[in-house]
């Protein structure tokens, strides 16, 4: 045992890659052993989808040596990866959906005859199903299967081509419980047959239950190596979020009024057809910031876009201001004072190629003194886009110029100044902050706090703990699509959030329940 | 009635074998993901080319051949817009279809003594003429397969393979992969555009051939627009076949049939407009194109190549 683990069959030394304004990995180690398994642990935008992209041919690093079996390789496409034995399940599938599994398994494989004999692929694939017990028809459709079943495939197909080493991207985040324990038992094998993987997650109860080695990244560096054993799921949470807090917002106390919002037993789809909202119940009353915490997919989008209008509630009440709104157009809940910053702020917050006073007027345009008889009154749009810039400091040459040639903390800013502007009684923020610098994120930050004390309503969601934290009163964490549990920000402690975040409910975390 | 039967059939196939090279070239082409709209340019261009080089050297497959070379050229010019420029394709496309209608009949104008600049029929020795096949020609109806010229013939054989090498080779399933998912296919290894462009110039090679029917057989000279809108009835049938080459043969049979209907009716003097037979084969595309929504949003997908039309650039994040 001692022996084997000697030498790495991988190693991975020093990788660093720059992407156009963020340090994804600097000087990152990896070493894989022989029949084990390695979790890389690290919130969203740590650097291990890049790292683990650049193992597989689809990234280039900037500097860094990758080693197999002693000898140093250059990875340069997918298929180079393949060759060398290495296999990647991406998060988001590489599958053909109109072609069948026997397709997808063969789709691009040198060494297949040139007149395919799809009997001797059925018969290969049912043999590896079989072996590992991965059960998928060869026949069947990719888009008739099911997520997990598709991430069978995908496993399949890796086995088929001679993976050794498999890496899988946040394997479970599609899965069902009982789909996850299948997924360990077929890692389980794999590994005591002597192949290895690698295991990106953020969720502590596998690393534990999955993986030998842990190494945990946080902002692009490795912050710790350990072997599983050695360690407990609160330490792993607190080594991937980091204890400490960058920026404390000033705020004062806050001073609820009446409430504003109200969900009431909400569930909701997904694109898939999978329950994304689960019996989701809170309120935010006036003069108050309730964050949401949890890791991205967990039903956050879902959420916003539920108490916008964007998207239908399956069962459950939306209660907005005392009025029933449940499943009610975009417009009517702008009418109801509900303004939205979101998530994706170029796809669904601007219009790129129209100027940043169109931008700003986009929700008030329908109104005087903007508008009079239907048209347009262009001179008054361009005074309250005057006023607007100066107020919220927005850095554009004019306000004629084109959105899309903002920055991003600009276009963040043309945007709140618009909802802000428009808002009456409840703003929601999905990641207001996200890829802002350090003096954006502060002014973003401050602009939400002021709603606040203006007697708004604010609905936060994030996935940095410390601005949530900092910026809101009380903290929803969700997982799942539940809310785990509301606590109160001034007492809430990272660990148990995380903890929270990873799917434990609150009774274990041990946080009181506001 | 036999005789007349017959002879509809033969006019439909004879009518119908440009549509069907056409039809299989701009399948091929989509299939790995890109709209070739210069489809009509490049049947012209095929079509004056070929004449031009029968009318000069009196060899056709000569002929054939500069065709083809010119639909490699002008496809060559689409793909290094559309794949490698990433412009959009309906522009690239649209304005090779300019550039062959124009070219073709300035081509056209110059053909020699005997040309009235617009067009120059029956003064040729050398033309496709159909080929009976001793014994299968004499069957009743069916002969009239069997009494067709050298390229209706080879057409008879590209249906079959162009079908087998979609759905039962290896390059079949790459190009597939290419045209609906091109981020998976590069994933596992295959050459996104080196296939678009192999494809693209296939294609444009048979549409080419096409035109080349047009001139060299069905209509033997020149005449101005002697294609007479096939280009955009192709870009129709590509949707009506649902991008499968063993289903082109239909489409094209329904509208060279329609046009060898039209002829009969019109020599025995019905009062049926011939603007509404011309009209048929297109209400036919949109009914189909109905029915094709439709079955999807039964979740069955038979629509077009998902990334038809999109270029592809492998995004490094």
């Amino acid at each position: 045992m001692e022996e084997k683990q000697a030498v790495p069959i991988l190693e991975m030394k020093n990788i660093t890659k720059q992407f156009p304004g963020v340090l994804a990995n600097e000087n990152v180690d990896l070493e894989l052993f022989h029949g084990e398994v390695l979790a890389l642990l690290g919130e969203n935008g740590a650097g291990k989808s890049t790292l683990m992209n650049i193992l597989s041919g689809l990234v280039r690093p900037d500097s860094g040596d990758i080693i197999l079996n002693g000898k140093k390789v250059d990875i340069s496409s997918p298929k180079d990866a393949m060759h060398l034995g290495i296999g990647m399940v991406h998060q988001n599938f590489k599958l053909v959906s109109t072609m069948t599994v026997a397709e997808n398994v063969i789709l691009g494989l040198d060494n297949e005859k040139f007149i395919l004999d799809m009997k001797e692929v059925r018969k290969k694939i049912s043999g590896i199903s079989d072996h590992y017990n991965l059960k998928v028809d060869p026949d069947s459709y990719i888009w008739q299967m099911s997520v997990g079943e598709q991430q069978r495939v995908e496993i399949l197909k890796l086995i088929y081509r001679g993976a050794e080493i498999l890496i899988l991207d946040e394997p479970t985040a599609v899965l069902t419980p009982q789909e996850s324990n299948e997924l360990n038992g077929i890692v389980k094998k794999m590994t005591a047959e002597g192949k290895s993987a690698i295991f990106i997650t953020h969720k502590m109860d596998e690393v534990m239950e999955f993986s030998d080695w842990v190494r945990v990244l946080q902002k692009g560096k490795l912050v710790s190596v350990t072997r599983t054993g050695d360690t407990n799921p609160k330490e792993l949470a607190n080594l991937m979020v980091g204890r400490d807090i960058l920026f404390r917002v000033e705020k004062k106390k806050s001073n609820p009024g009446k409430v504003i919002l109200e969900l009431d037993k909400v569930f909701a789809l997904n694109t898939k057809g999978v329950d994304a909202l689960k019996k989701v119940t809170f309120s935010i009353r006036a003069g108050e910031i309730l964050g949401i915490a949890g890791v991205a997919g967990n039903g956050q989008r879902e959420l916003t876009e539920v108490i916008t209008g964007l998207h239908k509630i399956t069962s459950g009440k939306l209660v907005v201001e005392g009025k029933e709104m449940t499943n009610k157009a975009p417009l009517d809940l702008i009418r109801a004072g509900v303004s939205h910053i979101p998530s994706d702020r170029v796809a669904m917050g601007v219009v790129g190629d129209m100027s940043v006073a169109s931008n700003l007027a986009m929700k008030e345009y329908r109104r005087a003194p903007l508008t009079k008889y239907g048209i347009l009154h262009p001179k008054r749009i361009f005074n309250m886009a005057k006023g607007m810039i100066e107020l919220f400091m927005i850095a554009t040459p004019s306000p004629l110029t084109n959105v899309k040639f903002l920055s991003g903390g600009n276009i963040q800013k043309t945007i709140l100044a618009r909802e802000i502007g428009a808002c009456r009684g409840l703003l929601i923020a999905a990641y207001p902050a996200r890829g802002l610098d350090v003096g954006a994120t502060e002014s973003v930050r401050k602009d939400i706090i002021a709603e606040r004390d203006n007697g708004k309503a604010v609905l936060l969601v994030s996935e940095d703990l410390d601005e949530l934290i900092s910026v809101s009163d009380k903290i929803a964490v969700m997982s799942e699509g539940k809310v785990m549990g509301i606590v109160d920000a001034e007492t809430a402690d990272i660990e148990s959030l995380g903890l929270m975040m990873a799917g434990v409910s609150l009774e274990q975390s041990g946080e009181k329940e506001v | 009635m036999i005789v007349l039967l017959t002879s509809i059939l033969a006019i439909t196939l004879r009518a119908g074998t440009s549509l069907i090279y056409a039809t299989i070239g701009e399948i091929y082409t989509e299939r790995s993901g890109v709209l070739n709209l210069g489809l009509e340019g490049m049947m012209l261009v095929g079509a004056v080319s070929s004449f031009a080089t029968v009318y000069y050297t009196g060899s056709l497959s000569l002929a054939v051949f500069v065709a083809m070379l010119t639909g490699v050229l002008l496809s060559s010019i689409h793909a290094f817009l559309s794949i490698t420029m990433r412009a959009n394709q309906v522009v690239s496309g649209l304005s090779i279809t300019l550039f062959g209608t124009g070219f073709a009949s300035f081509l056209g104008q110059r053909l020699g003594p005997e040309s009235n600049g617009r067009y120059l029929i029956g003064l040729i020795g050398e033309k496709f003429t159909p080929i009976a096949i001793p014994g299968l020609s004499k069957i009743p109806l069916l002969g009239a397969l069997f009494n067709q010229d050298l390229l209706t013939y080879i057409v008879y054989l590209i249906i079959p393979i162009a079908w087998f090498y979609m759905f039962k080779t290896k390059n079949g399933l790459n190009l597939r992969a290419v045209g609906e998912n091109p981020q998976t296919a590069d994933a596992m290894g295959i050459d996104v555009l080196k296939t678009r462009y192999l494809y693209t110039i296939i294609g444009g090679t048979l549409v080419a051939i096409g035109g080349a029917h047009l001139s060299l057989a069905y209509a033997p000279g020149w005449s101005e627009n002697i294609t007479g809108g096939r280009g955009w009835i192709v870009i129709a049938l590509v949707i009506f076949s649902m991008w499968n080459p063993s289903r082109a043969i239909w489409g094209a049979l329904l509208f060279g049939g329609i046009n060898a209907v039209q002829f009969r009716l019109q020599a025995s003097g019905t009062n049926i407009p011939a603007s509404f037979l011309n009209m048929l084969p297109y209400l036919a595309t949109i009914i189909a194109l109905v029915v094709m929504t439709w079955l999807e949003n039964f979740g069955k997908k038979v629509g077009a190549p998902a990334a038809l039309a999109t270029p592809y650039m492998r995004g490094e994040k």
